[in-house]
């Protein structure tokens, strides 16, 4: 009986997130060091964040903005008196031995997000959202048996965002992560790379009989860097989680790492005992104090979000909800797509290309939006063309392949190689023609009721002009011709 | 002449009418050092070369007409004060090596004053002690009776500035480390607000507590350097945007109508007789040049060496974990892994007295002390900060001794109870951001130094260099 009960318990898993997103500041939170990503090893420092001794930190207000921005954005209170805090630990790549973080006084708390799965609402709670500087990294370099250290990404200014313990499962976790991506993108407070570390993920995770209220063990999963790893880390350990469970073990609380190749976490080599970080204010530093005139002039500067935009593109170009989900989920996309479709008469065509086409090259090609060689004024220029008949969907095909290595104007590109439509019927009839003289198999067949044959005839007709013929005329040249035919 | 009897304002007086020239100036005092060095011990540095160098180049832009206000004054600086190109140890084996590529803020104002760097000052270790018997350069002596220590942490530089051997200098002081020395050697000492010299490239200790401040041999010297150091520093985010006075300006002989309060917590125990007599005529001398003396109460203070002594370890203890071998200074040799080369390099690196601060510290800001013991630190702060506050309401300076004992025998520094007494007077104005100065004034019955103590309130230099000029003058 035990057993069958524990057969059909089901579970729930819990999942928090910690997510470090890198800030788009030009300079370093500290300091005056350039944030640029890569560079020379060691080329991106100075005495204050390699951590000498006598050298002190002044905080860039950029940082500040740009960490209330993101929280105004996510629905969060703002703390109007906040404080830096020191986080005690030795390793290689934090110079200080101490990462200058908040931990009483976060800047901003209490938000949320809300997202959509399967047709349902749901509101996940932000816990806070703190100011904190990145470490250093460290290249261990096997052949020469030693480890060099680069600094150039210490004191980089990250914000920490925490969630409550709201979300579960991995397909909950996707969408928060790329709605709060977008905000982040669309606030232009992080670029979000997820794959040069600018965005990193850390998940909280434990499972529970459902209907239970306390939260069983968790584990924590450490810097992510990809949605997919994500997905993929969230599975796994829920299913490892129920299945220890399930075995009557206890889930043993414990950091993890996620190996994206193998598709497994294990656990990180650590000691059994919590680490005491000693937190106490950084007297170096002085209370961040935002008035009244400084949130207003921060509030002013948030844009248009995501949610906002999509229900504006709805209205505006009149987009099905399906593809302004799409568009709106990255700034760049929308900002593209808008610049198209306000010089369009035809925006669900665009909308069309930017889903189709165009996402497969950005994917295959691994390009950023903002840089390709098609122009949204080019793109929109295409679809006029197809919608006036000038040349066939197909055709556009091959002209946006054009397009997309020379970066030509569609229009050139029509004429210089000839690909305009041919309306001409006299100059179709001739080719229908022709079709007919080489396919009396295909006629007979016709004759004999098979009107499938018919769409073979108009392929003929597309092969011999390269795809340009007009087809309601060739397919009505067709027709006239097998009346006469039959007729004669 | 001895030129290194002159004061400032003499040898400046004196170099502008060609009477002597800078390189004499300069080349005298490092024939002091010289001779003197071995038994006080004071410097841990001597830049002889850069001396030579700098001593002509001066000399003929100052020959040009450029007004250059320090320029050709011989001084020396702590040697936990950054100086570029110029090793900087902090009086530690952990920075035995450390030449720094930066410069501190001090420095390069003192520098661009025309001040000449004579070498860098021996001090108790990463300022931690009082008797400056906690180097890894040896001790330092008194002047006055090498038998007995100079007080510390910035022993060095008052022992140096009392025995000639720098025209001035500055030290930091986080509970007295520069008032402390300046008593115990018979020289002027100040530490100046939080907030009114940059902090930038003073390696440190208490942050929250320590001020760099000039040691000297007159208050008007006091105040001559004190013009050249202080001021806003973009690079300190602890300074503050003020504009300051010329200090030189409140070298007046009058303090009529002064208001002096006496708190008289600080006359009631364990202060040395003739430092309780020395009190009462430095009253009846404030008294007849028009000052009102009145007595006042400071409750919180019976706290304040407690409390200073939680802030300030925990503190280091957090600002002495950058000390780990893997970037500069000392290394431990022969670690099998990061953790032992972690293990050995701190435990040689550091003196006794640095790893006890650094134990005592860590475990104040543990997790589960940090409410009991940190948090309660930092209200008995506030409160004492407080008390100053409502005191100053109806006084213009506080007085007090310096310290309830002159300068005490070598060898006692493993006690540290009475170490941290000695600071008992002079750490009040650290926790509550005030301005204290130590003047000399006269002796005891061994012929050692003793200083009196003025507090003022905050970015009120002014003030008490106008009263301890008058002092000064009357005495």
């Amino acid at each position: 009986m035990k057993d069958l009960k524990e057969k059909l318990m089901e579970y729930e898993v819990v999942i928090g997130l910690e997510v470090h997103a890198e800030l788009t500041t030009n300079s370093k939170i500290y300091c005056n060091c350039a944030t640029r990503f890569g560079g020379e090893p060691n080329t991106r420092c100075c005495p204050v964040c390699t951590g000498m001794p006598g050298a002190l930190p002044v905080l860039n207000k950029k940082v500040v903005e740009y960490a209330v921005k993101a929280g105004l954005a996510t629905n969060c209170s703002i703390t109007r008196y906040s404080r830096q805090d020191r986080k005690n630990y030795f390793y290689p790549d934090l110079p200080k031995a101490y990462q200058t973080s908040q931990q009483d006084r976060p800047l901003c708390t209490n938000g949320y997000l809300e997202i959509e799965v399967d047709g349902l609402l749901k509101k996940v709670g932000i816990h806070r959202i703190h100011i904190e500087e990145d470490a250093g990294k460290l290249i261990h370099n096997e052949s020469g048996n030693n480890t060099l250290i680069d600094y150039n990404r210490c004191g980089v200014p990250l914000i920490e965002i925490v969630t409550r313990p709201e979300l579960n499962s991995s397909a909950e976790v996707k969408v928060f992560i790329e709605k709060l991506k977008a905000i982040l993108e669309y606030t232009e407070v992080s670029d979000c790379k997820m794959q040069e570390g600018s965005l990193r993920v850390d998940i909280n995770l434990s499972v529970r009989p459902k209907g239970e209220s306390t939260l069983g063990n968790r584990t924590e999963i450490k810097n992510l860097n990809s949605i997919s790893a994500i997905v993929r880390a969230i599975e796994y350990e829920a299913k490892r989680q129920i299945d220890e469970v399930k075995k009557g073990r206890k889930i043993i609380q414990e950091t993890r790492r996620w190996d994206d190749e193998k598709g497994v976490s294990f656990p990180m080599r650590e000691k059994n005992e919590t680490v005491d970080y000693r937190f106490f204010p950084e007297p170096d530093l002085c209370p961040i104090i935002i008035d009244e005139a400084w949130l207003n002039e921060i509030k002013s500067s948030v844009p248009e979000l995501p949610d906002e935009r999509k229900n504006r593109i709805i209205a505006e170009y009149k987009l099905p909800e399906y593809d302004a989900n799409f568009i709106t989920g990255s700034k760049t996309l929308a900002d593209y797509f808008e610049k198209a479709a306000c010089k369009s008469k035809n925006p669900k065509a665009i909308s069309n290309w930017l889903m189709g086409d165009l996402s497969k090259k950005l994917k295959e090609n691994n390009v950023e939006i903002t840089n390709i060689p098609v122009t949204p004024e080019n793109l929109a220029k295409l679809v006029e063309f197809i919608d006036s008949g000038v040349i066939s969907g197909k055709i556009a095909k091959q002209v946006f392949e054009i397009m997309w290595v020379t970066s030509g104007d569609p229009a050139e590109i029509i004429e210089n190689k000839g690909l305009r439509v041919i309306n001409d019927a006299d100059e179709i009839r001739k080719v229908v023609i022709k079709v007919f003289e080489e396919n009396p198999k295909a006629i007979e067949d016709i004759r004999k009721g098979k009107e499938k044959s018919i769409g073979f005839l108009i392929g003929q007709v597309m092969r011999k002009t390269n795809g340009k013929a007009a087809p309601d005329i060739a397919n009505q040249l067709i027709r006239k011709e097998l009346d006469r035919y039959f007729d004669s | 002449m001895d030129l290194t009897r002159l004061t400032i304002s003499e040898a400046l007086e004196k170099i502008k009418n060609k009477e002597i020239s800078i390189i004499e100036l300069v080349r005298s005092y490092l024939k002091q050092i010289e001779n003197l060095n071995k038994t006080i011990g004071a410097y841990i540095t001597v830049c002889r070369e850069d001396c030579e160098r700098m001593g002509p180049i001066l000399q003929e832009k100052l020959d040009c007409g450029e007004n250059i206000p320090l320029a050709g004054i011989p001084m020396a600086l702590s040697d936990n004060i950054i100086t570029r190109g110029v090793l900087t140890t902090c009086a530690s084996k952990m920075l035995h090596n450390f030449i720094p590529q930066y410069d501190s803020t001090v420095n390069e104002k003192l520098r661009h004053s025309g001040a000449i760097l004579l070498g860098k000052l021996n001090m108790d270790e990463f300022s931690i002690g009082s008797s400056n018997e906690n180097s890894y350069f040896g001790p330092v002596k008194n002047p006055w009776d090498p038998e007995r220590v100079p007080g510390g942490s910035c022993g060095g530089a008052a022992a140096a500035v009392a025995a000639n051997m720098a025209c001035f200098a500055l030290g930091s002081d986080a509970c007295g480390s520069v008032r402390q020395p300046s008593s115990f050697c018979g020289v002027v000492g100040l530490k100046p607000t939080y907030g009114l010299i940059s902090r930038y490239g003073l390696i440190a200790f208490a942050s929250s507590l320590e001020q760099i401040g000039p040691i000297t041999r007159t208050v008007e010297d006091c105040a001559i350097v004190l013009n050249a150091i202080a001021g806003y520093d973009p690079k300190d985010s602890t300074s503050a945007n003020i504009k300051h006075p010329d200090y030189t300006a409140f070298l007046k002989d009058n303090i009529k109508g002064l208001k002096i309060g006496l708190p008289k917590e600080y006359i009631e125990k364990g202060l040395q007789k003739e430092i309780k007599q020395k009190l009462c005529e430095a009253l009846t001398v404030f008294e007849s040049m028009g000052a009102v003396v009145e007595e006042i109460s400071i409750p919180m203070t019976k706290y304040a060496i407690p409390a200073y002594y939680i802030i300030a370890s925990a503190e280091a203890s957090s600002n002495l974990a950058r000390y780990d071998g893997i970037r500069y200074g000392y290394r431990a040799e022969d670690c099998e892994s990061l953790e032992e080369l972690y293990k050995k390099t701190r435990s040689e690196g550091f003196g006794f007295e640095v790893k006890r601060t650094i134990m005592l510290g860590a475990y104040f800001i543990s997790r589960n002390c940090y409410d009991s013991y940190y948090k309660k630190a930092l209200k008995v702060r506030r409160l004492i900060s407080e008390d100053f506050k409502k005191a100053f309401n109806d006084i213009d300076v506080i007085i007090t001794p310096t310290v309830p004992k002159t300068a005490f025998k070598t060898g006692r520094k493993d006690d540290p109870i009475q170490m941290c007494m000695s600071n008992i007077y002079t750490v009040s104005a650290n926790l509550a951001g005030l301005c204290a100065i130590s003047i000399p004034h006269g002796t005891d019955c061994n012929g050692l130094p003793v200083g009196l103590q003025l507090i003022g309130k905050p970015f009120d230099e002014g003030t008490l260099i106008r009263a301890a000029y008058a002092f000064e003058k009357n005495t």
